[in-house]
């Protein structure tokens, strides 16, 4: 009984604080000087950006990328590992279903941003054209979102029961939990709905995710361009993006445990094994980038060498050995070592993983852009280059600060560990069964 | 004789389009008429192989004309398929093509629909002038990922935009191997020229509008009165020539109008970027047997310049 007490305690949502006031004002701050841009964007075009004829996407596109490569994490955490039978990720399938859903929602935003026509966007459906890779993206990115949406909801449903019941000295909040609760009541023939729907789910949410960001690879391999022109580029998306996913949630993971003290439920073992998993897949992403990156430069034809050159020696290099080496060479060498796993190494790891996954996206974006297949000539000197202007970082910023947002209330409202399913492992749900639900 | 030339070049178009085969000649597609009949009531034609022949004035029979009515911007001319060839042994960057595109386009951006690029394959080999425009591919990358149809292949071979479609997306542009495709990245500065009458996507730039892609059309609005492409009739060296498929012939801004089969063959034809297989419209004559310096040209050639802007 006071286990139980103790973990619904821990766990239901508690207010901002300071620091939550003042984190939430920091994200609208930036939002809205985003929306300042892109009030600018909408009024003059395009033309406010760094893009032009051949750089024609920039940051918007990778950021895109960078989006839905975060959001696979969610079916990582929740489907893969729960199918397969994984116990101590339940304390992380909120993190990584919120990171999914933010994601994936952010996602589709940005690429409407890109558009030069956003008013025009219901042609998508008017005139939709099965024949194009954007339709394939609409498709499964809606899809995903809808499933993700329901992966999320599914699990808290017995949460919110429970919350009801917390928050019956605030008869607002608690009416609030009870209708999301759906009436739920634990009984057996819910309890029966609930986990099949939920293992449904599961298994149905992981080609979706395949496809969602196989498709996202299809808009640049589906090109004739150097850099882009790939068949590996469906895994190789897929594999970065699962890096990149993990080092989100272990992000998360450290700051939520540190604001929430959630030390009893987080645990150092967590970050253990997410360290574990985070080397795994920085390997499996390595595998692919060899792929990607030295059969192009071992034939090197002029479409690729041009590129290769520009990634390896010239402009890009760079950002392309950091996003290689210390976003995946480096976090493979400390991670290996059990003191690497360690919440804090394993957390500042994470935040050079996300950082090099987001400058990934980058360099596979723009450099292909910047060599075509006949020569620039005829444009201004500054369209042989690209760089965002203040403008479009006003933007982009705005779109993970929006991200961010949404993280933020959902883990204000929702509880960021799953009360329920933890009380159930931890046998605590035994005597309360009759009492409480 | 200029005006001869003219003439015949017009009525070359007429009957390509107006008359259809004769009964005489079978199969055989008209490639050019002469004007006159002859005291026996014989007219003179050129057959597909070339041969002048005569064929009574009255088994030229008038193929019911299409109405204007009939003509759907989206679907085309029936029974057509234009195309280009540019003689890159004639090329001397004179940019004359391009001024009358820009002019003609009210085009005012930074980047021009027609480029005359500066090639030269490898340090060993001679460089050349490369006129490049809109490839109108039979089988066009840029087509197959428009996600709204803004973008489409007509029947008579012409890839269009719709700009009154399009939602700006870019994917076109970066699935164009050619590089041929332009953004409008703010309002277009047009003259009052551009926004006169009722917008259809066979005259691109007419207008241009915000967020949206523009190319090279192929100049329909020419063809549908019987003449030929803007870039082909401003071209001081008879760079470009233009025709139908079909009637394997192409006629040059002088009027002169060429087997189209023999040309390639005689002269070793190709396309850009063959390998590809996006099959275009547009074909190449090997820069051969040039007839000036490529030093000459260089006179024209500036790294940049920005598109003069239309006059009022």
């Amino acid at each position: 009984m006071k286990q139980y007490d103790k973990l619904l305690k821990d766990l239901a949502p508690q207010k901002f604080g300071i620091i939550g006031k003042v984190w939430i004002t920091f994200l609208a701050v930036i939002i809205l000087i985003a929306l300042y841009a892109y009030y600018q964007q909408f009024d003059k075009g395009l033309v406010i950006t760094g893009m032009r004829d051949y750089a024609l996407w920039g940051v918007y596109i990778s950021n895109f990328v960078f989006f839905v490569a975060i959001s696979l994490v969610g079916s990582l955490v929740t489907a893969i590992l729960r199918l397969s039978g994984v116990k101590w990720a339940t304390p992380l399938t909120r993190i990584s279903e919120v990171i999914a859903v933010a994601a994936i929602m952010m996602g589709g935003l940005t690429i409407i941003i890109d558009m030069g026509r956003p008013d025009r966007i219901l042609n998508i459906f008017l005139h939709g054209r099965l024949q194009s890779p954007i339709i394939w993206d609409v498709l499964v990115i809606t899809t995903y979102l809808f499933i993700s949406l329901l992966l999320l909801y599914y699990p808290l449903l017995p949460d919110f029961a429970i919350l009801k019941k917390h928050f019956k000295n605030k008869p607002k909040t608690s009416k609030w939990y009870g209708k999301l609760s759906l009436n739920w009541t634990g009984s057996a023939k819910q309890e029966k709905i609930y986990t099949k729907s939920i293992h449904t789910m599961s298994v149905m949410i992981i080609p979706v995710a395949f496809a969602i960001h196989t498709v996202t690879a299809w808009l640049f391999a589906t090109t004739y361009r150097g850099g882009w022109d790939s068949t590996n580029f469906g895994p190789y998306f897929i594999a970065g993006a699962f890096v990149a996913g993990a080092g989100a949630v272990v992000m998360l993971m450290f700051i939520l445990r540190e604001t929430y003290h959630l030390e009893d439920y987080i645990t150092d073992m967590h970050f253990d094994k997410m360290g574990k998993l985070l080397v795994l897949l920085c390997l499996v992403y390595l595998y692919f980038n060899i792929n990607e990156f030295l059969i192009p430069a071992y034939k090197s034809t002029n479409e690729e060498a041009a590129h290769l050159q520009g990634l390896f020696f010239g402009e890009f290099s760079l950002m392309f050995w950091l996003a290689i080496i210390g976003g995946l060479v480096v976090p493979v060498l400390v991670l290996i070592f059990r003191k690497g796993r360690k919440p804090i190494p394993l957390f500042i790891i994470a935040i050079i993983v996300v950082i090099g996954a987001w400058w990934k996206r980058y360099i596979i974006v723009t450099p292909t852009l910047l060599h075509p297949l006949l020569p620039i000539q005829g444009v201004p000197e500054s369209w042989h280059d690209y760089f965002p202007t203040a403008l479009e970082w006003a933007i982009t910023f705005g779109t993970l600060a929006a991200a961010l947002l949404i993280m933020t209330i959902l883990f204000r409202y929702l509880p960021i560990v799953p009360i329920h399913e933890t009380a159930e492992e931890r046998g605590y749900l035994e005597t309360e069964k009759t009492e409480t639900l | 004789m200029e005006e001869d030339k003219k003439k015949s070049r017009r009525k070359f178009f007429e009957l390509g389009i107006k008359f259809g085969l004769l009964a005489t000649v079978g199969t055989v597609a008209v490639a050019e008429a002469m004007d006159d009949e002859d005291s026996n009531g014989m007219v003179e034609l050129m057959s597909t192989d070339g041969n002048i022949i005569q064929v009574p004035a009255s088994e030229v029979h008038d193929v019911a004309h299409k109405q204007p009515e009939d003509y759907d911007p989206r679907v085309g001319i029936p029974d057509k398929k234009f195309v280009m060839v540019v003689d890159l042994a004639k090329c001397k960057n004179a940019l004359k093509c391009q001024e009358s595109c820009n002019k003609n386009h009210y085009i005012t951006g930074d980047n021009a629909w027609l480029k005359v690029y500066k090639m030269q394959e490898s340090e060993k080999t001679a460089p050349y002038w490369m006129p490049t425009l809109c490839q109108h591919c039979d089988k066009p990358p840029c087509v197959k990922v428009c996600p709204v149809d803004a973008t489409f292949k007509r029947q008579d071979g012409i890839v269009l935009i719709d700009n009154e479609r399009c939602i700006g997306c870019r994917f076109c542009m970066a699935a164009c191997p050619y590089s041929t495709r332009v953004f409008n990245w703010n309002e277009p500065d047009q003259p009052a020229a551009a926004h006169e009458g009722v917008y259809t996507p066979d005259h691109t730039g007419k207008p241009s509008v915000k967020g949206t892609v523009d190319k090279c059309d192929f100049c329909p609005h020419k063809i549908q009165m019987g003449e030929l492409p803007h870039c082909v009739s401003a071209c001081p060296n008879d760079v470009y020539a233009f025709g139908d498929m079909y009637e394997d012939a192409v006629t040059n801004g002088s009027g002169q109008t060429f087997k189209l089969s023999e040309l390639l063959k005689e002269r070793a034809g190709h396309r850009l970027l063959e390998g590809l297989g996006t099959e275009p419209s547009v074909f190449y004559l090997p820069p051969v047997d040039r007839l000036v310096d490529f030093e000459e040209g260089m006179e024209n050639y500036t790294e940049f310049q920005s598109v003069k802007k239309t006059e009022e």
